[in-house]
């Protein structure tokens, strides 16, 4: 790899017909980075990605991944990256070890190479003596190391991770997680996307998309740098949901979340503080057990962000 | 290349795992083979048949021993009385009757005409006609011997003065088995190739596993080599079970040179893999690849390939339809190799049309699957 960025988008677009699911979306990303890319469902995330691969065709900018321009040569590309899905696509009817042969094999590894790799697979995920166990027997999260590891064989410098996470239990995705953060020291650039905001938390920067749009781009700090003059408020009450009616009456809030029992509110720069805010509810009778600033978390973030640009 | 047999071993592998696609492999020609085998005769044999002998002698004991040596009728009954076989037929004990007029031989001796009487239950139409058929030659062959003459040839005493000494050949017992079988096989290939091919990567998408796939450096090319590969060994060593089957089952001879038979199989799979391929373009899931994959193979290589219905007999129209039928080809080609044991000359154009056929069919699919990929 040369030094520089990994990853070079400069409007990035992409219409289906008249519906223009990518636009004009410019970034770098650095080598090495963990790189998030957070949207909604049918935000943009997942085009976004299918063009950075190679599958699809940008109807207009550029996408230059790992040195290769990827309208020019999508093939190319293919070699320089690693791609792994929710779906975790393995063979289920072959066994651990006939996964990463066959996935060596189609990266176009040597059987020393595929020897090498895979014992660096088998380690890396946890399955040394399990080699001869069906995919398709594997819990959750040793598959999901599994294809992560058959992923890598051809030890990309660039790796692209689509939700990778999906339906496995927390400890497997904290495993997950450190195997990522590895990843990333070796000098492995990573671009994921999740649904699970505090996984986002992981990552070096974060990317929003909205309606094919990139409305937000940071360290997770900087993000939430928008929440700088309007405080972040908790509140534990016994009615939650009359507490935040009551908070939805005052002018002073912007607005309410509720947070399993708690209640967040956020308040408008300089109106009322956290005491203040204490005493008007307790003079509406509300019996108030704690109220406390807290920070701002990345939902708080993505929710603001996605609301404001719709 | 090391690619694509990386893809066939996997293929493989998969196979022998998965019990849906060995058993559409394996266990569904067999079973066609068997209920297609044994229920598609056309033949009629095994007659019950009751005979009234009214004379007693050794000219009627001939006669009914001519019947029953036919191979065609079982003797069921002897009966003495009209009303005895009138009431077996409406049981339905007996399908055909004979009976013999009392004097036979001493009318027979004295160079008389002699009425014999043939009765036949005729509530399947097809049936009767054959059981009349097999009962006047048996009498004619007698009567030339005897001259017992069939009650219902209106011919002089003197017999008939022109005889016809038919002769049919490459089937010389018009076994309707040796007419089937090779249609059978070719309808066994066909299904067993095109479904297998079409599930096999209608599954991949279905599973995920395409996405991953068309991730990795890989050609289109290889991949279909790699994905058919398999199946092709699969489907040939089925037809080829098939044949060594039939010709243990249904005495299926084997006339032609099995180099031409491996040839001309080759062609018609690697069309009928094409086809395969085509439909999992097109399907999203496995029923509907399974659904599509049926209807394009199952019917036109059923009913317009000559296997049931003869081409000659159709409508225009539908003969023209029958063209694009691979079957058609084959069956020509397969019926001239084992049953006329006949050479290139006389069916290379069937084996054109088969190469045709197949190299239309690949790269169709072929183009269409490296649209979708990129």
């Amino acid at each position: 790899m040369t030094i520089g960025d990994a990853i070079t988008v400069r409007d990035l677009t992409r219409r289906f017909g008249r519906f223009t699911a990518v636009d004009r979306i410019s970034f770098d990303v650095e080598r090495g980075e963990i790189f998030g890319f957070l949207g909604a469902n049918g935000a943009g995330k997942s085009t976004t990605i299918r063009m950075l691969c190679g599958l699809l065709k940008p109807t207009s900018g550029t996408a230059v991944v790992g040195g290769v321009d990827v309208s020019r040569d999508p093939e190319a590309v293919k070699q320089r990256i690693g791609y792994m899905s929710q779906k975790f696509s393995l063979y289920e009817a072959l066994t651990v070890d006939q996964n990463i042969r066959f996935w060596g094999a189609m990266y176009g590894l040597d059987d020393d190479q595929i020897a090498r790799r895979r014992t660096f697979v088998l380690e890396m995920a946890g399955l040394a003596g399990r080699e001869n166990t069906k995919a398709r027997e594997l819990a959750g999260g040793w598959r999901q190391r599994l294809a992560l590891g058959c992923a890598i064989l051809h030890e990309p410098p660039i790796v692209f991770l689509d939700e990778p996470t999906g339906g496995v239990d927390p400890v497997s995705r904290r495993q997950f997680w450190r195997l990522i953060e590895d990843l990333s020291r070796s000098g492995v650039t990573i671009l994921v996307t999740t649904h699970y905001l505090d996984e986002a938390e992981h990552c070096h920067r974060i990317a929003i998309i909205n309606a094919g749009k990139l409305a937000a781009i940071g360290t997770s700090h900087e993000l939430k740098q928008i929440f700088a003059d309007r405080p972040i408020v908790e509140i534990h009450s016994i009615r939650p949901v009359d507490v935040m009616k009551a908070l939805d009456q005052m002018d002073e809030i912007q607005k309410t979340t509720l947070f399993g029992t708690a209640v967040h509110a956020v308040l408008k720069p300089g109106r009322i503080d956290a005491a203040a805010l204490r005493d008007r509810l307790q003079a509406q009778g509300f019996e108030i057990r704690a109220i406390d600033r807290v920070m701002a978390s990345l939902e708080d973030v993505f929710l603001d962000v996605v609301e404001r640009a719709s | 290349m090391r690619k694509a047999i990386a893809v066939g071993r996997k293929e493989f592998r998969q196979i022998l795992r998965d019990r849906l696609s060995l058993l559409i492999l394996m266990f569904v020609p067999a079973f066609f083979l068997l209920l297609y085998g044994y229920a598609l005769n056309f033949d009629v044999q095994h007659i019950r048949l009751a005979v009234e002998d009214n004379d007693r002698t050794s000219a009627s004991r001939q006669l009914i021993s001519a019947f029953v040596n036919s191979g065609y009728f079982d003797l069921a009954a002897y009966v003495t009385d009209d009303r005895d076989y009138e009431r077996l037929i409406d049981q339905g004990d007996i399908r055909a009757a004979l009976v013999i007029p009392p004097r036979l031989q001493e009318r027979l001796i004295a160079g008389q005409r002699v009425p014999v009487q043939v009765i036949v239950n005729g509530d399947n139409a097809n049936t009767a006609a054959t059981v009349m058929g097999y009962a006047l030659s048996i009498l004619r062959t007698s009567s030339t011997e005897y001259q017992v003459q069939p009650v219902s040839l209106e011919t002089t005493s003197s017999g008939p003065l022109i005889s016809v000494e038919a002769r049919v050949w490459y089937n010389p017992e018009l076994r309707s088995a040796l007419f089937l079988v090779p249609g059978l096989i070719a309808y066994i290939g066909m299904i067993s190739a095109v479904i297998s091919t079409a599930l096999s990567v209608v599954r991949e998408k279905e599973r995920g596993t395409m996405e991953q796939v068309r991730m990795a450096p890989l050609s289109t090319f290889a991949y279909i080599v790699g994905k058919t590969l398999p199946y092709f060994c699969i489907s040939m060593g089925s037809s080829i079970a098939i044949v060594l089957a039939s010709m243990v089952l249904f005495g299926l001879p084997m006339n032609g040179s099995w180099l031409l038979l491996i040839l001309s199989l080759s062609l018609y799979l690697a069309g009928a893999l094409g086809l395969g391929l085509m439909i999992s373009t097109i399907a999203e899931s496995q029923q509907a690849a399974f659904q599509m994959a049926l209807l394009a193979s199952f019917l036109p290589t059923m009913m317009l390939s000559g296997f049931v219905f003869p081409i000659a007999s159709m409508p225009a129209a539908i003969r023209a339809v029958t063209y694009i039928v691979p079957a058609r080809y084959f069956l020509v080609a397969l019926r001239s190799i084992v049953l006329k044991g006949a050479g290139l000359p006389v069916f290379w154009p069937q084996l054109v049309a088969l190469a045709v056929y197949a190299a239309l069919m690949l790269t169709m699919a072929s183009r269409r699957l490296h649209r979708q990929w990129t």
